[in-house]
């Protein structure tokens, strides 16, 4: 970088070629899927935290864990790293984050649709919400719409996901619970 | 005292700080999986097998922190599984034996309500790597609290059998907490130092917190035992070597034994 500061167009081009590099990357994290939830990338799980050129010019991807025991975070490491390794960014520089912690909050809207689309009933009320402190929310079923439906058990086939049944449909679904 | 001797000593007590409490997690997750095919139902061994889940990974980020603090080169699984139990500094009732599902859920409850205060007040330490792992230790705390206290209700206000079962517990785990809240030095150095709360402080919360569950559970608190456990300063009771015994096998059989 130190060459082209002294050049403000050799500047702005080589941020413009950060900047799509970056781009470049999103779209590139954005087909790796999770996975436990492969309908899901890691991008809708809301995992990637930031993807940079840092000053050294190497690219700089940030990931942080669900949940701190889930089995799935060393192998989405592995899963970025080949993929970043397969776009020839063997340079790139994966990172660890914990803060902030990641919640059900960073689902984006496409993940939650995704979810529901697959058969997982997506987290009902935002962390911060006064009825997440009352217990158990309303889940809406994910096959019939429902909102008929009793909490099985509070954890499930994976950190992140408690069981239901819909008394409606009588469907037994998962449920993406709220941290 | 040499120069960079302070520095040391410093160093060296937020690492113990640090394997205190990656040794609690560590160990209490290591009992819980040990209902793993004994649980009295599916959805309970689903729990207690998230559960462990969770405190394992704490224990992980807790534990290489800690690794990096001492400067030994010694990572994660060098601190679990090639220490024996006097440099082990977990909380005693963290090691304290399964027992029936009543006696699990109230150590389990004891502890939730101790992590949730610590950790709340972790996430506002002046060390931020610590701050970092307390915050998203805190939020699964609060799910695990959920369970344990649920269920410690259902149990106390429930069937005469039940009821008996977790007064016993109660009665029987009830002189391991005096440990939770009564300070060291150590304690107290990383106090000063705004690495970790007051101890004396949190008490009356955990106290408040408990008396409230144990009123709607209709359970009886038992009397105050003074006279506190040294899990924290690696005096165990003899069932911490049991744990380690089957935990550390496969490490101390084949050193090195890697997937």
């Amino acid at each position: 970088m130190s060459a082209a500061v002294s050049d403000p167009h050799a500047r702005s081009s080589a941020t413009a070629r950060a900047g799509g590099a970056a781009a470049q990357v999103w779209a590139l994290l954005a087909e790796v899927p999770d996975p436990e939830i492969p309908v899901l990338s890691i991008v809708d799980l809301g995992i990637v935290r930031d993807v940079r050129v840092g000053a050294d010019g190497r690219l700089r991807v940030a990931i942080t864990p669900t949940y701190s025991g889930c089995p799935a975070t060393a192998v989405i490491r592995t899963m970025v790293r080949a993929a970043l390794d397969a776009a020839g960014l063997t340079d790139a520089i994966l990172e660890e984050v914990l803060s902030p912690p990641w919640t059900s909050d960073w689902l984006t809207p496409a993940g939650r649709e995704k979810l529901r689309a697959f058969g997982i009933a997506p987290p009902e009320n935002s962390l911060m919400s006064p009825r997440q402190l009352l217990g158990s929310p309303a889940v809406s079923c994910p096959r019939c719409a429902s909102r008929d439906t009793t909490r099985v058990s509070e954890f499930g086939s994976t950190p992140c996901k408690a069981h239901y049944c819909c008394r409606a449909c009588g469907e037994p679904f998962d449920y993406f619970k709220c941290l | 005292m040499l120069p960079g001797a302070g520095a040391e000593l410093q160093q060296e007590t937020h690492c113990r700080y640090v394997l205190r409490l990656a040794d609690t997690s560590l160990v209490l997750g290591q009992r819980l999986g040990e209902w793993i095919g004994h649980a009295p139902a599916l959805e309970e061994e689903l729990a207690l097998a998230n559960l462990s889940l969770d405190l394992i990974g704490q224990a992980r980020l807790l534990l290489t922190y800690a690794g990096e603090l001492e400067c030994r080169g010694r990572d994660e699984d060098a601190l679990a599984f090639l220490r024996d139990a006097p440099e082990f500094f977990n909380l005693a009732l963290a090691e304290q034996p399964n027992g029936d599902f009543a006696h699990t859920i109230v150590r389990q409850w004891l502890i939730d309500a101790w992590q949730l205060e610590v950790y709340a007040a972790l996430e506002h330490s002046s060390d931020t790597r610590l701050a970092a792992i307390a915050a998203k230790a805190l939020r699964e705390t609060r799910y695990h609290y959920r369970f344990s206290s649920g269920w410690l209700k259902r149990l106390g206000d429930g069937t005469a059998e039940s009821h008996e079962r977790t007064q016993r517990a109660l009665d029987a785990l009830w002189r391991f907490t005096a440990e939770l809240f009564a300070p060291d030095e150590i304690d107290e150095r990383m106090s000063r130092a705004g690495v970790a709360p007051s101890l004396p402080e949190l008490a009356p919360r955990w106290s408040a917190r408990v008396a409230e569950d144990l009123r709607a559970a209709t359970l009886t608190r038992p009397a105050a035992q003074p006279y506190p456990w040294h899990g924290k300063r690696g005096v165990h009771s003899e069932h911490l070597g049991h744990l380690l015994g089957e935990m550390q096998h496969l490490q101390r059989t084949y050193p090195g034994a890697r997937w």
